[in-house]
């Protein structure tokens, strides 16, 4: 009996049992080979249901289950490392039909992804203050690095309300899109709101802009001190190259 | 990270790490006297677990348990899984680390399960390469842990206990004895634990696992037992248990508590439990 025919029996209830598994009389096995398939659906199932507890929230726990059911057969996990099984999970939701109705959904799906994979990144030293204070011409034109746990979710939904809502009990979300910042001051990451140009001027600094190219593609009304403040008390910054 | 003075397990309990137990552990651990973590749990690059990890690591021995490596497996072992443990080795200097007698992977897709395979002269061969890569590349010796079984395969040609005391020859590895899974194979594969742990090489034996499972029947009525790792060790196991320490001496004893993980004070008593098996044989 090969490795292949009980791998893809494993994963596919309507297959039939591989032969040459045998129960102690020396039949078929196939309860007992319902116990591999119950094992590995559940562990997978639940690594799922740990690492998006908002998504299951928005859908209920028996359709996320069933969900769950239908996205670890078609994307079983590459890597060995489950407690970051799921980053396909986002464009998942994206197709797929039954959850059409809840638009927002693939982008609370990214929100959660990037809240484990920021909890998990490494450890960085942010610049202390006083490093900037250098005139103001060479400040903007610097470019920055952040701390490896720093993640941008951009999103036409009111994606932080939508977060907070199902999970501090923030105020009822407003439609319109929001985009928000994953920081990790010490060891718990939380998503933070970005004001309106927020997540394009961090997609240029991210991309390497220096400052002022960032600044020159932001709306006139960009609040910059909002961004930065949010940075620094987030010990995100961790280098500044003039 | 450190000089360890914990390079070797002590022949006491132990118990594996959660979390939710940080704070409990370092208020004092009791008759909890090592720890052993999951590997790939903390094959992450920084963050709370590594941190917690490098303070345990400073009061208990840490043995470093692989779920991931498919042993077992068919394919070539993946090499970056590999650097990883090494890294992970590197940066902790554990004072153990142990690997399943399993596969989790194929073709690319992990299960995180541990699956079972044939005992014949071909997948002997595979798992010795595989356990020698692993030594040589960790530049350490590890233990080879015995598996829970559900169902026997056609093919098989030796027992178990042969197929690991072949394995631990060819490569001079030492074994993991999990008694729950002696417990759990023999009950559904119909044998006698006590003859498993007669032929069992006890000397190779580096650490005892011990851990609760649930019971459940297959089509016919059988009695299926499930390694869930959710209970309290059972009656019977503490006393096939009891004669693995009466025959092999003391060891290093895993309390296995992975599902519906209890307080630590229900962890500690198992852990006590297992203390007042050893103490006596010392």
């Amino acid at each position: 009996m090969s490795e292949a025919s009980f791998a893809a029996a494993l994963l596919d209830p309507a297959r039939p049992v591989p032969p040459g598994l045998l129960r102690p009389d020396g039949l078929p096995a196939d309860k007992r080979f319902a116990v591999y398939r119950n094992n590995v659906a559940v562990s997978l199932s639940e690594g799922l249901q740990a690492g998006f507890p908002v998504v299951k929230k928005l859908v209920g726990e028996a359709f996320f289950t069933a969900m769950a059911g239908e996205f670890l057969r078609t994307h079983p996990p590459r890597g060995r490392i489950m407690m970051l099984y799921g980053d396909e999970f986002a464009g998942f939701l994206a197709n797929f039909p039954p959850v059409a109705a809840y638009p927002y959904l693939p982008d609370v799906a990214r929100i959660e992804q990037s809240l484990r994979e920021s909890y998990h990144a490494g450890d960085a030293e942010p610049l202390p203050v006083a490093a900037f204070g250098i005139p103001e011409a060479e400040l903007l034109m610097s470019r920055l690095s952040f701390a490896p746990a720093l993640r941008l979710v951009r999103s036409n939904w009111p994606i932080h309300a939508i977060w907070r809502f199902n999970t501090e009990g923030g105020p009822s979300p407003v439609p319109g899109p929001q985009d928000a910042l994953i920081l990790r001051p010490e060891f718990d990451p939380k998503p933070l709101l970005l004001p309106p140009g927020g997540g394009q001027f961090m997609e240029h600094l991210l991309e390497g802009a220096p400052l002022v190219q960032a600044l020159s593609a932001s709306p006139p009304d960009f609040n910059l001190s909002a961004v930065l403040a949010l940075l620094l008390n987030g010990r995100a910054i961790t280098g500044l190259h003039p | 990270m450190r000089d360890t003075v914990f390079d070797v397990l002590p022949p006491k309990p132990g118990v594996g790490y959660k979390p939710q137990h940080f704070a409990s552990i370092m208020a004092g651990s009791g008759p909890v006297q090592w720890l052993e973590i999951h590997a790939e749990n903390f094959m992450g690059d920084g963050g709370r677990p590594l941190a917690q990890l490098r303070h345990l690591a400073e009061r208990l021995p840490i043995s470093v348990h692989g779920v991931g490596l498919s042993i077992g497996g068919e394919a070539a072992l993946d090499v970056d899984h590999l650097g990883r443990l090494k890294s992970l080795c590197n940066w902790l200097n554990p004072a153990s680390f142990s690997e399943h007698l399993a596969w989790s992977s194929h073709d690319g897709a992990y299960f995180n399960d541990l699956l079972p395979l044939p005992y014949t002269a071909a997948t002997v061969a595979r798992v010795a390469d595989h356990v020698a890569q692993v030594q040589d590349v960790l530049g350490r010796r590890m233990l080879l842990e015995n598996p829970s079984s559900y169902l026997a395969f056609a093919e098989t040609e030796m027992s178990e206990v042969d197929f690991l005391t072949e394995v631990a020859r060819r490569t001079g590895c030492g074994l993991l004895l999990d008694v729950n899974n002696v417990f759990v194979s023999a009950t559904n594969l119909g044998f006698a634990p006590m003859a498993f742990i007669e032929a069992f090489p006890l000397h190779l034996v580096g650490e005892i696992h011990l851990g609760g499972h649930d019971v459940d029947h297959d089509e016919v009525g059988a009695v299926l037992l499930i390694d869930s790792h959710a209970h309290a060790v059972t009656d019977p196991v503490w006393e096939l248990y009891r004669a693995v320490i009466a025959k092999a001496g003391p060891k290093p004893t895993l309390i296995e508590w992975d599902n519906d993980v209890p307080e630590w004070s229900v962890l500690a008593k198992e852990a006590a439990r297992a203390a007042a098996i050893l103490e006596p044989a010392r």
